[in-house]
């Protein structure tokens, strides 16, 4: 059964397909991985197949994704224990679809970090070097996925939380155009910014479980689906596809992680496409509204977490208001104070015109330097993290430092648009990704050509019993190219 | 730069008791933040119209009629406190 552990979700359903495997005997295999875990990726893991077991293998999903009757806590404190009484729509539509629930993913606590250190209940481990983080928000997701403790995942991405993990950890991650994927069901975290998408071991993957998620839901008035059903991509060649590359000269962006984007670059020529450098003039100062918005829809929908209709509640108190203020004091992460301060400040009397009015302002200039970018590529391209994965507790001292490790990916939550991240490559013995990102409902083009591109690049994922090369000696030794199982 | 005294205004506004120590944290964390925010004020956005929504979307409406719902007990069960089908709070107090 092992041998499992080499197949992508896609071939997996096909051995389902063709009788050579029971779903039941697929879902105890997952399980059985998933509950002998032990990078700290899952808070829950389903006991027995369920009888929805189908025509594709289970599913990890993010903590935050609303299942009835199972622990959903947005890995926070303050909603410990909590069993929603229904289920998130894209929960619903895999189920649908033929794949089970295989367990609930640590994440940072609401969704909140880049490291998945802001967890209530312990950090995740990156399987690639257990003394570094697997990235974050989705953190549990991305190291399910790499480290062979999951098929496939979701995740959910507001400013990143799908596509820098999937980056840090050596796997696709695809966060779709806002309004792809209904929300339903999600506990929120910045209601005009998060999108679900999936974690997956290769594009193809990703392509099959978007035909899954998207569509227009009634529960969510927001959603919108995607206009055409989602193929699987087939392209071999980027012969007349126009590469525009973003941030390769950025302050902070590691060298030798560059020097892999710029390998990818030579690749997609290689391909038949082309590669010129794009100017987003907005972008640099503009991620700065990031900060306010993503905060400020944050304070507003961590709002509901007072202790009255589900959750914690504090012992100590001796009228409502002490009981709020102490309930949500015990119970959120110091994370998850710092942006709910963030966005109060933001928000109230005097500070909203200046903060949270200029912030929607600078979104609209991030959308109209994207939409001057596609009058001249079909594709803007960046590193999707400015280093590869950190150690832990690096960064978890400087809250700014961290936040701006998220600088490649939150432009185009910003502007509403999709983007994939692709391994591409090592730096030091980790994983690099290679971001793409195209115009609102471009998730079959974009697609497309990250599958070109992963056919070329050739990656293939952390080995057993990897063992990282000393980062000091290595870093130029290991060369771009993946190590081969 | 932040001030003990708005750090203890926001978190009134914000339902958060913070200790001392998160206090003085706090003031110089936000400060630094905010300072940092203002970086979007190097840009030029004069009769830049804000943008809440980034899709083009309509007034989505739909059929107003009749649906099940949640039954109460259902509702009430994750409750930390429940009485006579409702959700029990303390006193408001002074407030």
């Amino acid at each position: 059964m092992s041998e499992l552990l080499s197949l992508t979700a896609a071939d997996q359903a096909e051995r389902l397909r063709a009788g050579e495997l029971g779903a039941g005997e697929l879902f105890e295999f997952w399980r059985d991985r998933a509950q002998a875990d032990d990078l700290g990726c899952y808070l829950w893991v389903a006991d027995e197949a369920p009888a929805d077991a189908g025509s594709l293998p289970p599913v990890a999903v993010k903590d935050l994704f609303c299942v009835e009757g199972v622990p959903s806590a947005a890995a926070s404190r303050i909603l410990e224990g909590y069993r929603p009484p229904y289920t998130a729509t894209s929960v619903a539509n895999l189920r649908r679809a033929g794949a089970p629930v295989l367990g609930k993913t640590n994440q940072d606590e609401f969704a909140m970090g880049s490291s998945n250190e802001n967890s209530g209940f312990g950090p995740v481990r990156n399987p690639w070097d257990r003394e570094r983080v697997p990235g974050g928000s989705s953190g549990g997701s991305a190291a399910a996925v790499a480290g062979g403790r999951a098929p496939w995942a979701i995740g959910t991405d507001t400013g990143g939380s799908i596509r820098q993990p999937a980056s840090l950890c050596g796997i696709v991650g695809l966060k779709p155009t806002y309004g792809a994927v209904s929300r339903y069901g999600m506990i929120a975290f910045a209601s005009s910014l998060d999108q679900c998408g999936p974690l997956t071991r290769d594009v193809t993957d990703a392509a099959l479980m978007l035909g899954i998620l998207q569509g227009r839901d009634p529960c969510d008035s927001t959603s919108l689906g995607l206009p055409d059903p989602v193929e699987l991509p087939t392209a071999e060649r980027l012969d007349g596809l126009r590469f525009g590359a973003w941030g390769l000269d950025e302050e902070g962006l590691d060298p030798d992680v560059a020097a892999v984007v710029r390998t990818t670059l030579g690749r997609i020529e290689e391909l038949g496409g082309s590669v010129q450098e794009t100017q987003l003039p907005s972008a640099g100062p503009g991620i700065a509204a990031y900060y306010v918005i993503a905060p400020a829809e944050a304070s507003a929908n961590l709002a509901r977490y007072d202790g009255v209709r589900y959750g914690y509640r504090t012992e100590n108190f001796d009228d409502l208001l002490s009981m709020y203020e102490n309930t949500r004091a015990e119970g959120f992460g110091a994370e998850v104070k710092r942006r709910i301060m963030i966005g109060t400040y933001a928000l109230s009397s005097g500070y909203y015109e200046a903060y949270y009015g200029t912030a929607q302002k600078v979104r609209t200039k991030i959308a109209q330097d994207f939409a001057a970018a596609f009058e001249q590529v079909d594709f803007v391209v960046t590193p999707t993290s400015p280093t590869v994965a950190f150690e832990l507790g690096e960064r978890t001292a400087d809250p700014l430092a961290m936040y701006l490790s998220d600088y490649f990916t939150v432009p185009m939550p910003l502007a509403g648009i999709p983007a994939v991240s692709i391994p591409c490559g090592l730096s030091a013995g980790l994983p690099v990704g290679f971001q793409i990102a195209g115009p609102a409902f471009s998730e079959a083009r974009i697609l497309d050509a990250a599958y070109a591109l992963e056919r070329a690049i050739g990656f293939e994922g952390v080995p057993v019993d990897y063992v990282r090369p000393d980062a000091e000696s290595s870093s130029h030794d290991a060369g771009p190219e993946a190590p081969r199982r | 730069m932040i001030e003990r005294d708005q750090v203890l205004h926001v978190a009134r506004l914000a339902r958060l008791r913070l200790s001392d120590e998160e206090v003085a944290r706090m003031a110089g964390e936000l400060s630094h933040i905010l300072e940092h925010v203002e970086t979007m004020n190097q840009l030029d956005l004069d009769g830049v119209e804000p943008t809440s929504h980034v899709v083009a979307l309509e007034n989505v409406l739909r059929d107003d009629v009749p649906r099940p719902s949640l039954a109460p007990e259902t509702a009430l069960e994750q409750a930390p406190d429940v009485a006579d089908g409702g959700f029990r709070v303390p006193s408001p107090g002074r407030g």
